[in-house]
């Protein structure tokens, strides 16, 4: 049988039946606040009208796992700045370029002069660097544990092929120390995670057990497609319904429990757990992945001597409540308003993942 | 001259153009309004409402998998006469070449603007020819106008749309910006997916021959795709489009490259579609009418209207409610 990985996922009528157990599991108890972490799984919710069909069963939280919304402002402003020195080419995700910094975006400068490029893969910025010897190449690394690898391997392609004038400005992430956080904020409140797909390929759903452990909260490590996503929803309301606290994985034809051995060792071989501001959050202790001394060479804020300031400028912008999961977007002053999809203000509304780009294009329904 | 390049002089108006024009592209075109080469094209006297449309189109690749930019610049002018009821009468055809431009690449462009004008049954009535300097143009650039007639006693009537009209597409999303898209990209998928281009004339003045004010009006969902053109259908009805997501028709490769790429079907371009917003009782005749033909082979009723707010919403597969807005810049493949 030839499984096609689509349909099977969004089947119609397996999807009642979830709903209708589900809504028959839970009746008659307050929603339970649950927060889908990973920026992948706010999307497929939206796109899918997960929320309607779930509504009052379930109070679905977008968490911090959009990786262009968590970038603080300065990490921008520093990219602007390599980006007009002379003879530098800035290589980039595509979602970066329109991010708006405490004074500028890539996009609008690029229009000034700055040469970015957006890429899809890390390693096509070596072999841009390869190509043009004479310029600086530097790579904007954000990201967590699913861009780590390649953009470690891109380093280590580069430290390999003797490729001087490559370098990454990292801001990538790791998951679960970030949920820890959350999970002890007494303002969100948050009552099961359902965990990223991707991320935990990588990492392992084992990796969720010290924050089930230590705050007692279901986790379910769920895939993308809306049956994963009802059936995740499921596993985590049975969990709280008989009092549990265990890590379960609805998306085990992807994820193991170890994770992905040869992608962690290339991650640990070229990064370091190090203390790293998130946009609107602040600085989470040993949640960034930073460059280790040997590959020094590589690293952008040293080569450049530079630093990433953490502090976020005051505005009226409340990205840092929506990552947390405090407010839905419509609650910030500026949703629809002085920020959309066309003239974002906050990150949020710029990513294709972003909470607020997907409350504003699919609706809040 | 084939096998040769344009060069500048093939733009300057002396010999060089006489022979680019009598050799090259009259030659292809050749009809008797066209023929004697006069600064107009005399159409002679048309009976009936007149339609006028006029589209540029600067396709990179010129030559995608499924067709080229000419067979793309005469179907997409034919289709803008079409969706408003207006049967070809003539189409344009102005060229603008860049210096270098290969004249093999040239005759096999006009070849298909040749096949496509003849499918439609119109002639290229008139044209024009520019050349420009190296650098200041991609190769090529065509802009085609069309002159069509409208069917007696139809037009475009947005305002008659009522709930309980059913929305038909007549067939499937995105195969065109797909197909541009993986000769853009040189993707290498196992899948071969071919632009839909199309001239889709006979099909829909034959629906209106037969269901007349049964269809209420049609647009061709080009560039934006299914989306765009549904919100702006639903924005000159002042209507509420309720989607049906189980019952829009995508190719199996397209979908699949979309889930890879991270792009929505109903925002990618089309170019031998149309939508037709017409009387819930008509449609399923109306969905077998277009079935029968050669461009309408996987129509399906893919919506209604209903009352409410103006806009779209979708039903999705898993039984939710969602929004379908106007898309907001390229859509960026996905980066985690």
């Amino acid at each position: 049988m030839q499984l096609k990985y689509i349909d099977e996922f969004r089947d119609p009528g397996l999807a009642r039946g979830l709903v209708e157990k589900t809504r028959a599991a839970w009746a008659g108890r307050p929603p339970m606040r649950i927060m889908e972490v990973c920026g992948t799984h706010t999307v497929s919710i939206a796109r899918a009208g997960i929320r309607s069909l779930l509504s009052g069963v379930v109070t679905l939280i977008s968490g911090p796992g959009c990786p262009v919304c968590v970038t603080p402002d300065g990490y921008i402003d520093a990219a602007v700045g390599l980006g007009m020195r002379p003879d530098t080419i800035i290589a980039t995700f595509g979602d970066m370029l329109r991010v708006p910094g405490r004074r500028s975006s890539l996009e609008k400068e690029r229009g000034n002069g700055i040469d970015a490029r957006v890429l899809y893969s890390p390693l096509d910025a070596v072999e841009i660097a390869a190509k043009n010897k004479d310029k600086e190449v530097v790579f904007l690394g954000v990201g967590f544990e699913t861009t780590a690898p390649s953009i470690a391997g891109a380093i280590l392609a580069a430290a390999d092929r003797k490729i001087p004038n490559f370098s990454v400005l990292s801001s990538v992430r790791t998951i679960p120390l970030a949920m820890e956080a959350l999970a002890s904020d007494p303002e969100v409140r948050i009552e099961g995670f359902l965990c990223p797909a991707h991320v935990s390929a990588i990492i392992g759903s084992d990796a969720y057990i010290p924050v089930a452990g230590k705050f007692g909260l279901p986790c379910v490590v769920a895939g993308f497609e809306p049956l994963d996503i009802l059936c995740g929803i499921y596993m985590l309301l049975l969990q709280k319904k008989r009092g549990a606290a265990s890590v379960e994985n609805e998306y085990a034809r992807v994820a193991t429990a170890a994770g992905n051995r040869k992608a962690l060792g290339v991650i640990s071989r070229v990064f370091e757990p190090g203390d790293i501001a998130w946009r609107g959050i602040g600085v989470l202790p040993g949640t960034g992945l930073r460059i280790r001394e040997d590959f020094s060479a590589f690293d952008a804020q040293v080569k450049f001597g530079i630093a990433v300031p953490s502090e976020a400028e005051k505005t009226a912008c409340r990205c840092g409540d929506v990552l947390k999961g405090k407010i839905t977007p419509p609650q910030c002053p500026l949703f629809g308003k002085a920020c959309t999809p066309e003239e974002p203000y906050g990150p949020c509304m710029v990513s294709s993942e972003g909470s607020c780009a997907a409350y504003f294009k699919y609706g809040a329904a | 001259m084939s096998g040769g390049k344009i060069l500048l002089s093939h733009g300057e108006g002396g010999k060089r153009t006489r022979e680019l024009i009598r050799k090259v592209i009259a030659k292809r075109f050749d009809n008797p309004v066209l023929a004697p080469l006069f600064d107009s094209g005399l159409l002679g006297r048309l009976d009936g409402e007149v339609a006028f449309t006029t589209d540029g189109y600067v396709v990179t690749p010129a030559i995608f998998p499924g067709g080229d930019i000419g067979k793309l610049a005469v179907c997409g002018t034919l289709n803008d006469l079409s969706v408003c009821g207006a049967r070809p009468v003539a189409v344009s055809c102005s060229l603008i070449l860049e210096e270098g431009f290969p004249v093999k690449t040239l005759e096999t462009i006009l070849d298909s603007m040749k096949a496509a004008a003849d499918e439609g049954n119109v002639p290229v009535a008139c044209g024009d020819t520019k050349v420009v300097e190296k650098g200041n143009a991609d190769g090529i650039f065509i802009t085609t106008s069309g002159v069509g007639i409208l069917r007696d006693g139809w037009r475009p009537a947005p305002e008659k749309v009522r709930p309980g009209d059913r929305v038909i597409l007549s067939g499937t999303m995105g195969d065109h910006q797909t197909a541009v898209l993986i000769a853009r990209n040189r993707l290498e998928l196992s899948a071969e997916i071919l632009s839909d281009v199309a001239p889709l004339s006979s099909m829909l003045i034959g629906v209106l021959d037969a269901f007349g004010e049964k269809v209420r009006f049609m647009r061709d969902p080009t560039r934006g795709g299914v989306g765009v053109s549904l919100n702006e259908m639903a924005e000159s009805s002042r209507i509420r489009i309720v989607l049906d997501e189980t019952r829009l028709p995508v190719a199996e490769g397209v979908r699949g490259i979309c889930e890879i790429l991270g792009f929505d079907p109903l925002y990618l371009a089309n170019e031998g579609k149309a939508l037709l917003i017409v009387d819930g009782g008509a449609a399923e005749g109306i969905v077998a009418a277009l079935r029968k033909t050669a461009y309408g082979r996987n129509a399906a009723v893919i919506g209604e209207a209903t009352d409410g707010t103006p806009g779209v919403l979708m039903k999705t597969a898993v039984g939710g409610m969602r929004a379908v807005d106007y898309p907001v810049g390229d859509q960026l493949p996905r980066i985690c």
